[in-house]
């Protein structure tokens, strides 16, 4: 009897080898495609999220499900909207913060009866009850340092930052409020664990003096009061400069971008933060099979030994352009190379 | 990429501070003696391609590029106001974002142009690629610049360079942002003519594209 998803995991996250490499394939519009629907559509009613992560499972073998939609689901729960298209994710419409001085009247939305959220729990709770404890399920938040680029603007957050520092902090404490509240409600429906998105802690988006006067301290403040394990993803941002803040932060694991080097991260990560990575996203799409083959085990060679790798896209999101043939190649190739213990890596050179 | 000379370096210093007042404290001392254009060129054009490489490897970040762009954008705009300086007549260069609503990128490279005396078309942001092409071809566009940060939106730019083609049109399509960098082939597949990897470099790649006088 092999393991289930969730024990693999844990044997991961704890920094020991379990059977193989855990992976996950974070095509999350793909079945939508699948199941004939627009985007909009497959998103706007749980029953298809939930089918659509069971059908992720069953195709590619995820160890991870998720029923997080896209990051526009956050200014559709502040009152603005998403604007569709048919071959991506939405982008988030309007800034629901059009002048700095709104952010004094603002309050955070309540996450009970908030329509966008609860469909959102919706379908966590009924893929909970579909899957038991066998397949863990991610929660996701968007983190108090990263929604103001939604809320306001990139360029508009960053003149705050530098011009009206009162009004950040006041904005960071009503997104704080708003941030722990979604994520325990997230855990509550059934997720076993909360992703921290947060671009803004990443050295290539924003100073080391911004992460740290706002971005550790946040971050450290959110996690003490989420009922859960926290890991901190930066959609593709660089992050081997700021892992000691990472794991100051109380993290139990940050992603792996592919702009940087695996093998240097593994190395100030060991044994302290788990790793969720590197595949290029958008390089993806072009691979041929010598290609899937190579950068699968290029990844497992780097940061699989020892366990506390989970091998993934480094964005968090795989576009649609990349076709379910490439997808099942990379399951099989983890699952044929990712086998512990991983003898081959030291005869063979990588 | 040349070494900064001590004024380029003195002026990037200032913008990484975000230090206004210091990056204005320079250029009016050095434009007091003579030579706005000529001051644009030797130390603010250097100093943005310099953030831009900087950035690029790593030493710095997005935000500290983008409050360069602004502070470069409002000190160097007062100067050359100020000496009623004329920026160049050609190229004629516009910039938009298709399919996407993200405009950071478009509004860092719009500063850094500015900043460095050339005057670019905002299109804005959420194009359709047919929108796009239709306003270049109507302003007669020697340069069209695409920023984009999600690859739904790099896709389009095949279109927009296949409008201006069936339209006869021999304005050159540079691209730029995430997608183009992290899939470093796809600047070719959707059939630009370049791909700049920073702020920076776009001035860089405008400034040789005017060298080749392009619209001859």
């Amino acid at each position: 009897m092999g393991m289930t998803s969730s024990q693999r995991l844990q044997i991961a996250l704890s920094h020991r080898e379990p059977d193989r490499v855990p992976y996950v394939l974070s095509a999350n519009m793909h079945p939508a495609r699948q199941m004939g629907l627009t985007i909009k559509e497959y998103f706007s009613r749980p029953r298809n999220v939930v089918e659509g992560q069971l059908k992720l499972h069953r195709m590619f073998g995820n160890d991870i499900l998720c029923c997080y939609p896209f990051a526009a689901l956050e200014i559709l729960a502040w009152g603005g909207e998403a604007l569709y298209c048919d071959n991506g994710p939405p982008n988030a419409g309007a800034p629901i913060i059009r002048r700095a001085e709104e952010i004094s009247l603002l309050d955070p939305p309540e996450v009970a009866g908030n329509q966008p959220l609860q469909g959102v729990l919706q379908s966590t709770g009924r893929l909970k009850a579909a899957v038991g404890n066998d397949i863990p399920i991610a929660g996701v938040i968007i983190s108090p340092t990263s929604l103001p680029i939604m809320q306001m603007g990139f360029g508009p957050y960053l003149d705050l930052i530098h011009e009206r520092p009162d009004l950040l902090e006041r904005l960071l404490l009503i997104n704080t409020q708003y941030c722990v509240a979604w994520a325990n409600a997230q855990l509550k429906a059934g997720a076993a664990s909360i992703l921290y998105s947060d671009p803004a802690f990443s050295p290539a988006i924003m100073s080391r003096d911004f992460i740290l006067q706002y971005g550790l301290p946040t971050a450290v403040n959110v996690i003490s009061r989420i009922n859960g394990a926290v890991m901190i993803h930066m959609a593709s941002g660089t992050g081997v400069p700021v892992v000691n803040e990472i794991f100051r932060a109380g993290f139990v694991g940050m992603s792996a971008s592919a702009e940087e080097d695996l093998g240097a991260l593994k190395s100030l990560c060991r044994g302290k933060l788990t790793l969720v990575g590197d595949l290029n996203a958008l390089a993806m799409g072009s691979w041929r099979s010598e290609d899937i083959e190579s950068e699968v085990k290029r990844a497992i060679a780097l940061a699989g030994p020892g366990g506390g790798f989970v091998l993934s896209d480094n964005h968090g999101e795989i576009p649609l352009m990349v076709n379910e043939d490439i997808l099942l190649a990379v399951a099989d190739a983890v699952r044929r190379w990712g086998q512990y213990p991983l003898n081959w890596i030291n005869a063979e050179d990588v | 990429m040349t070494e900064l000379n001590k004024r380029a370096k003195q002026f990037m210093d200032a913008l990484l501070h975000i230090d206004a007042d210091r990056c204005s404290m320079l250029l009016d001392n050095l434009s007091s003696q003579g030579g706005d254009l000529r001051l644009v060129e030797d130390v603010v054009i250097p100093a943005l391609e310099q953030i831009g490489v900087s950035w690029e490897g790593g030493d710095i970040s997005l935000s500290q590029v983008y409050m360069a762009g602004r502070i470069c954008e409002r000190v160097v705009g007062r100067l050359l106001l100020e000496n009623t300086c004329s920026i160049y007549g050609r190229p004629r260069v516009g910039i938009g974002v298709i399919e996407d609503y993200h405009a950071l990128g478009k509004r860092m490279v719009i500063s850094a142009l500015r900043s460095s005396g050339y005057d670019l078309l905002d299109y804005g942001h959420g194009l359709k690629a047919d929108d796009l092409v239709e306003r270049a071809l109507k302003d007669q566009l020697d340069i069209l610049l695409i920023s984009c940060l999600m690859l739904t939106s790099a896709v389009c730019v095949k279109d927009v360079v296949a409008g201006l083609r069936r339209a006869g049109s021999r304005v050159v399509v540079v691209v730029g942002g995430a997608p183009f960098r992290l899939a470093p082939m796809l600047w070719k597949e959707v059939g630009a003519h370049c791909m700049g990897s920073n702020s920076g470099e776009a001035v860089r790649i405008v400034r040789t594209l005017m060298e080749d006088r392009i619209w001859e």
